[in-house]
Order: C-alpha cells, then sequence, then structure tokens
C-alpha cells in the first residue's frame, strides 16, 4: 500500500516535471521541424539562472525572473542563430542545435565550475508537509506539482482561448498556410522558440534543486525529453503530458517493485539464481524509456496522440 | 629555407636541453582523467600531487632531483591509460601514480610488469594512490605495485568495526552502484557484518545503475519502509549526492555510512541536515587537533593557500610523496627497483599517524579515522562551513586494520 502511495505521487511529480521539460521542446519540434538538441541545456541555464538569482536576492525573484531570462536567450539564438542556419534545411539546424547544446555546456562549466553548485529548496518551503508510513514528505515536492499544474492550465489557456494561441495552433499543424494568410512567421517561430525555452528554463529553476544542479543535468535529461516528445507524437501536447506521465509512473513504479525476473516469470523454470532470473525490475528502471520509444517507433510510429508522421 | 634551417636548428638545441635537464629532474607520471564526468575529481588529485611535489622540491628535492609530475588524462578508460603509459615512458618517466577507477589500475600493473620483464634495467614504479580493489595486494600482487589508500575490505572493517559497537543497529542495508566496485563493496559488508553482528539482518541489498538515476526517492522510501537502523553505502560522485540529498528530504535520520562522502561537491548537496547523520571513512583527518603537528598545519594551510578553491582531501599523495623520499634516501638512489626494495617494510610518519609499506603485499598500514559530518569543524568542504569531525575513539590504529593476505610476492633478483 505504502509502495502504491508513494510511488504514485512520486510518479506524477517528475512525470510533471518531465512534461514541463518537453511542452516546450514539442511546440518548437512540431512547428519548426528542428529537433532542438539544445533544449536541455536551456533547462540547465535555468537552474544556474536561478541559483545566481536566489544567491543575491530570493528563491521568488528567481522563479519569476529566471525563465524570461532563458527565454530571452532562446529568442536571441532563434534570432539571430536558428535563422541564418535555416535556409540552409534542417541537417544544418540540427546541426546547430546539436553544437549550441555542447556551447552552453562549456560556458556553464567556465562561469560555474565543473561540480555541482548549492542550489537549495527556498526555507519558506524546506519542511515536511506531512508523514505518510513513517517517510516524511518535502513540501517542496508537493510545490512543484502545483507548478506544474499552473503552467499545464496556463499552457491549455493560452493554446486554447487566446488569438495567439489560435495562431500558434494553426502554424502546428499547417505551418505553410498560417504563412499564406500573412501572418509574420518568423516572428511566431521566434516567440515560440523563446517561449518553448522559457518553459524548459522553469523546469530547471523547478527542478535545479529538487535534483541537482551540475553541468551533466542536461546530458542525462536530454535523452529522455526526447522519448516523451516522440512517444506522446509530434504536434501533441496532449501526447507529451501522457507520455511524460506515463514514463514518470512507470519509472518510478518499476524502482519500488521488490522483484526479479525469477518472481515473475518461475512458472517457466527460471531459478533466482540464474543470470536470467537474477535481474531485478528495479534495475530496468532506466531501460524504460528507451524500451517504450523503441516499442512506439515500432508500433505507433506517430507516437501516442500524434497526427503526423514522424 | 634559411630560416627553416635555423628553426630546424633551434628545436634541435630545445631537444638537447630539455633532455639534458630531464636527467636532474625525478618525473611522476599522474595517469588519470583530466576530463569529462571524472574530470573534477581527476584535477583534484593532479593538484595535490603537484603541491607534494613544490613542497618536496623546496625542501631540495629526492635525493637532490627537483619533482616534476606531469598530468596524462586517460579519460578514465584502461585502453586510453595504456597509451597515456606508453607517452609516459617516451618522455622518460620511471614513476606513475594513479587512483580513480580499478579497472585502470588492473590495465596499468599488467603493463608495468609486462614492461619491467621486457626492460630489465629501465623498470618503472606504480604508486597506486587510490584504486582499492583488494585483489591488487593479494592475488594479483606485484612487485611494482605500491598501495597508499586502504583497500575496500580494509576500509569495510572499519566500517563494520563501528557498526559492531552500535547495540541499537539491528536491521541494515546495502545500496551501491552497479558495477565491480559496488559489488565489491556489497560483498565486503556482508562478510563483515555476518561474522561480527549475526544478529544484524540485512533488510535490503541493491545495486542501481552507475550514474543514471535522478532521483533516488523511490530508493529511499524503500529503504525507510524496509525500517533499516543504517544505511552502507560505497556510492560516490553524482550518486552519492543524489542519495543523501533523497534521504535527508524524505527525513531518513538514521547513520549512513560511507567511503566518499568527504569527496568535492558532496558537502554542498548534504547540507546541514546531514550533520551528526552521514558518516565517513577516511585516512587522516585535519580537523582532529591531537593528531595535527605544527608542520601538518603548515603543510595544509599551504596547500589551501595556493590553491583557494580547493580543500585538502588526499593525504595519500602527500604520505606516498613522503614514503617515496625516503625510501630513495634510503636507497642512495633514484632507480625504481632500488626504491621499491627499500620501500618494503618501511615506517614513517605520516601527517595524520604513523605508516608501515608492508612487505608481503606492498599495501600500506596507517590509521583510519570514521569522521562524522559536522558543523563544527577548522576545515569545512567546499566553502559550506561543514566539514568533518571525529573524536579519539574513531580512530582505528594501524595494526587492526591489517587483513590478511594470499600475495605471493615474487621479486627481481
Amino acid at each position: 500500500m505504502e509502495t502504491i502511495v508513494f510511488s504514485l505521487l512520486n510518479g506524477v511529480i517528475y512525470g510533471l516535471l518531465l512534461f514541463m521539460l518537453s511542452s516546450g521542446l514539442t511546440l518548437i519540434f512540431s512547428m519548426m521541424g528542428v529537433l532542438n538538441f539544445a533544449h536541455a541545456s536551456f533547462y540547465m541555464l535555468g537552474a544556474y539562472f536561478a541559483y545566481t538569482i536566489s544567491e543575491v536576492s530570493s528563491f521568488w525573484l528567481a522563479l519569476v525572473f529566471a525563465p524570461i531570462l532563458v527565454g530571452l536567450v532562446g529568442a536571441a539564438v532563434e534570432r539571430w542563430g536558428l535563422r541564418t542556419v535555416h535556409v540552409n534545411g534542417h541537417v544544418a539546424e540540427l546541426l546547430f542545435t546539436f553544437g549550441l547544446a555542447y556551447l552552453i555546456d562549456e560556458v556553464v562549466k567556465i562561469i560555474w565550475g565543473r561540480n555541482a553548485v548549492d542550489y537549495r529548496v527556498p526555507e519558506l518551503l524546506d519542511f515536511p508537509l506531512f508523514e505518510l508510513f513513517g517517510a516524511q514528505y518535502p513540501a517542496y515536492r508537493i510545490f512543484t506539482l502545483f507548478v506544474a499544474l499552473a503552467m499545464l492550465v496556463g499552457l491549455w489557456y493560452i493554446l486554447n482561448r487566446t488569438r495567439a494561441g489560435l495562431i500558434i495552433q494553426a502554424a502546428l499543424s499547417h505551418p505553410h498556410m498560417v504563412g499564406h494568410l500573412g501572418h509574420n512567421v518568423p516572428r511566431i517561430f521566434m516567440t515560440v522558440f523563446g517561449v518553448g525555452c522559457a518553459l524548459a528554463g522553469l523546469a530547471g529553476v523547478i527542478g535545479g534543486n529538487y535534483l541537482v544542479t551540475d553541468p551533466a543535468m542536461a546530458v542525462q535529461m536530454g535523452p529522455i525529453v526526447f522519448v516523451v516528445v516522440v512517444v506522446g507524437g509530434l504536434g501533441s501536447l496532449m501526447g507529451a503530458f501522457l507520455a511524460a506521465m506515463l514514463l514518470g509512473l512507470l519509472q518510478t513504479f518499476a524502482v519500488a517493485i521488490d522483484a526479479n525476473f525469477a518472481d515473475i516469470f518461475g512458472w517457466l523454470g527460471l531459478s533466482a539464481t540464474s543470470e536470467l532470473g537474477s535481474i531485478s525490475i528495479a534495475s530496468l528502471a532506466p531501460m524504460i524509456p528507451f524500451l517504450m520509444l523503441v516499442l512506439i517507433l515500432m508500433v505507433r510510429p506517430r507516437g501516442l496522440l500524434g497526427d503526423r508522421e514522424l | 629555407m634559411k630560416l627553416w634551417k635555423s628553426v630546424a636548428l633551434a628545436a634541435a638545441m630545445g631537444c638537447v636541453a630539455m633532455s639534458a635537464a630531464s636527467a636532474e629532474t625525478l618525473k611522476i607520471a599522474y595517469i588519470d582523467p583530466l576530463s569529462g564526468p571524472f574530470g573534477p575529481q581527476g584535477e583534484v588529485g593532479l593538484q595535490e600531487w603537484t603541491y607534494a611535489a613544490e613542497q618536496m622540491n623546496a625542501k631540495g628535492g629526492i635525493n637532490g632531483q627537483q619533482v616534476e609530475v606531469i598530468g596524462f588524462d586517460n579519460k578514465i578508460n584502461p585502453k586510453e591509460s595504456l597509451v597515456q603509459f606508453q607517452k609516459a615512458l617516451d618522455q622518460g618517466v620511471r614513476y606513475i601514480t594513479q587512483g580513480n577507477g580499478s579497472s585502470v589500475a588492473s590495465a596499468l600493473i599488467d603493463a608495468v610488469e609486462k614492461h619491467n620483464k621486457r626492460n630489465p634495467g629501465d623498470e618503472v614504479l606504480f604508486l597506486n594512490y587510490a584504486a582499492v580493489d583488494p585483489a591488487f595486494t593479494n592475488d594479483r600482487c606485484s612487485f611494482w605495485h605500491f598501495r597508499f589508500d586502504a583497500d575496500a575490505d580494509m576500509k569495510m572493517n572499519g566500517v563494520t568495526d563501528w557498526i559492531k559497537a552500535q547495540e541499537d543497529i539491528k536491521k541494515i542495508y546495502i545500496i551501491g552502484q552497479d558495477y565491480s566496485f559496488g559489488k565489491a563493496v556489497a560483498a565486503a559488508a556482508v562478510k563483515f557484518i555476518t561474522a561480527k553482528r549475526p544478529d544484524i539482518e540485512i533488510v535490503g541489498n541493491e545495486l542501481h545503475p552507475l550514474g543514471k538515476v535522478k532521483d533516488f526517492t523511490p530508493y529511499v522510501q524503500k529503504i525507510i519502509s524496509s525500517g533499516a537502523d543504517a544505511v552502507i553505502t560505497g556510492n560516490w560522485g553524482a550518486d552519492m549526492v543524489l542519495l543523501i540529498k533523497a534521504a535527508a528530504d524524505a527525513g531518513y535520520d538514521k547513520p549512513i555510512l560511507t567511503y566518499y562522502a568527504g569527496s568535492r561537491g558532496v558537502a554542498p548537496a548534504m547540507g546541514a541536515g546531514a550533520v551528526g547523520q552521514v558518516k565517513a571513512i577516511v585516512e587522516g583527518n585535519s580537523n582532529y587537533a591531537p593528531v595535527m603537528t605544527e608542520a601538518q598545519y603548515s603543510y595544509v594551510d599551504g596547500y589551501l593557500a595556493s590553491r583557494p578553491d580547493m580543500d585538502f582531501s588526499y593525504p595519500r599523495v602527500q604520505n606516498a610523496m613522503n614514503m617515496l623520499a625516503k625510501a630513495a634516501e634510503k636507497a642512495g638512489s633514484v632507480e625504481p627497483k632500488d626504491v621499491a626494495f627499500a620501500m618494503e617494510g618501511m615506517e614513517i610518519d605520516g601527517g595524520y599517524g604513523k605508516l608501515t609499506m608492508r612487505a608481503d603485499n606492498h599495501q600500506i598500514l596507517q590509521p583510519l579515522y570514521m569522521v562524522t559530518f559536522s558543523d563544527d569543524v577548522k576545515y569545512d568542504n567546499d566553502d559550506t562551513g561543514l566539514g568533518w569531525a571525529n573524536g579519539a575513539a574513531d580512530v582505528i590504529p594501524a595494526e587492526a586494520t591489517a587483513t590478511e593476505t594470499t600475495c605471493k610476492m615474487k621479486r627481481p633478483s
């Protein structure tokens, strides 16, 4: 029972964090066709900006300004980088973001050093909110949950209830038509890229002290974010949401299950001492995202809710 | 054309001049990761070796020779290490040192053995300052290898000695990284606990993927629901940081016994919440005043003054340098073979207690310190104001750390 409750809570929070990260990538990917390899680097920038801002002022200012700063950096990258590269086609763009990811990595190492920085949970939220089955549950995790939900609702509102959202929606499914209708497509691209990066930055602000802020965080998070986008389906925020939750829950549940292959396939004669039988379910957890990616691409190449083929 | 000739001539002259100079210097090749994810760790070691050499040179060097430490980046890869080893040989290096990763140390021991067999009179000596696989001083022992850190079994012996005295510990959870080192730690823990405290129940023995887990909360909740009174882990790097962070967040307040919580970057992640709870086993503690001498204070302070963003964390590097110097002095030579014979059974005073190099397996014996994370220390870690403290009862005498060895040392004639 306690395993289920905790895994559910942790899974949902991890899933929401993943969604925060991948929502921006989905927007960018589906609109511009650019698989932004540097997306997780913006997540890292968000965490480092938040660390620096909260050092000189407070976490709450960081919560507001760090994502904005990251968004501005993202917009600048689109305006003066991607847009110039765009004429040379998608491969050039891909390589550009690939290089950018390394560039941001190195810059972060130069400015903040190669080691983890001491980015802490704000004191106001640094207390156990409740106790369940003998384990405390930190308030900050629940705060993360609410920030993620607020972002989810906000994003939904902007996309579905505002004029700007309407244009973005249109550009998601029919990018060329929107251009023909006279909208300033480059500006939409820049805005979406900026906002997408800002969302990644927000995830960084929240995730940086929830997990750890070090120069390796982008490399660790990057592949998983791609899995979410591909599994969720191109151009579908709802799909990304479902995929993120699914991933978060599957991964945490896998860790929590105390069983190995022999327990499950024992009826086939698999013994617990054999090579295969001694593999525990928990040790499979890091493999799950990529297993999902492979399976989805084989069975349903357009993703869970995607409406376009890859 | 003329210009090229003179350039070539100058270069040739330079080479001659350099090789002439190198006859006067004792070169130590530091073969460890200096880039990539383990770069920060490797950098710490290089800085401590360089400082040890600076100090030695200030005192007149080893047998009058100046010491030079040259860094070779092996990217923590055994194959790359052999390439770097060859490069070091080409530069006339006769002493090598390495520490990060027992897989690398294993490859280097083989390489040194082979080289020395094929090149009598031109032998190389391997000073191992941190690779702790017990095999290197047991079945796989080599005359050309000396280890200055306690091996994984000796450390676990110390950890379990502490557990033995804790009456209220009834259940223990072991968690580690899923590779040879993590498995060795788990095996040692099980072995010593069942021998010393058969009443203790091992409620969990888990290996998690190396460096891939981002949120240890599910693992910690497993630990809590198992009712464990203490956790043993050999984790290092990000795995150490994240595990401890998750444990603190979940309100786990029982002891966490570690090997490497003292390494760089871990203190900031632990924060004040881990004070009194996290323990580590190390070979020296500058915060333990009774053992500190004037000379040791000035050694540590000198290091911190010349490297303001570092902590002094490897007494074993200092020990290795001092023992090398003493052995060279005793042998009256800097020939690795003579030095190796002189080092066998050698006793010197280290910064944190007496050091003895066992002759039978080339494993150093030194007092080990079971230190506890504290907010009341002279020397803190990573400028956090937090560091490591211990009392008199936490010092394990050198003799008590000795383990039996299966080594059958083959000495050159």
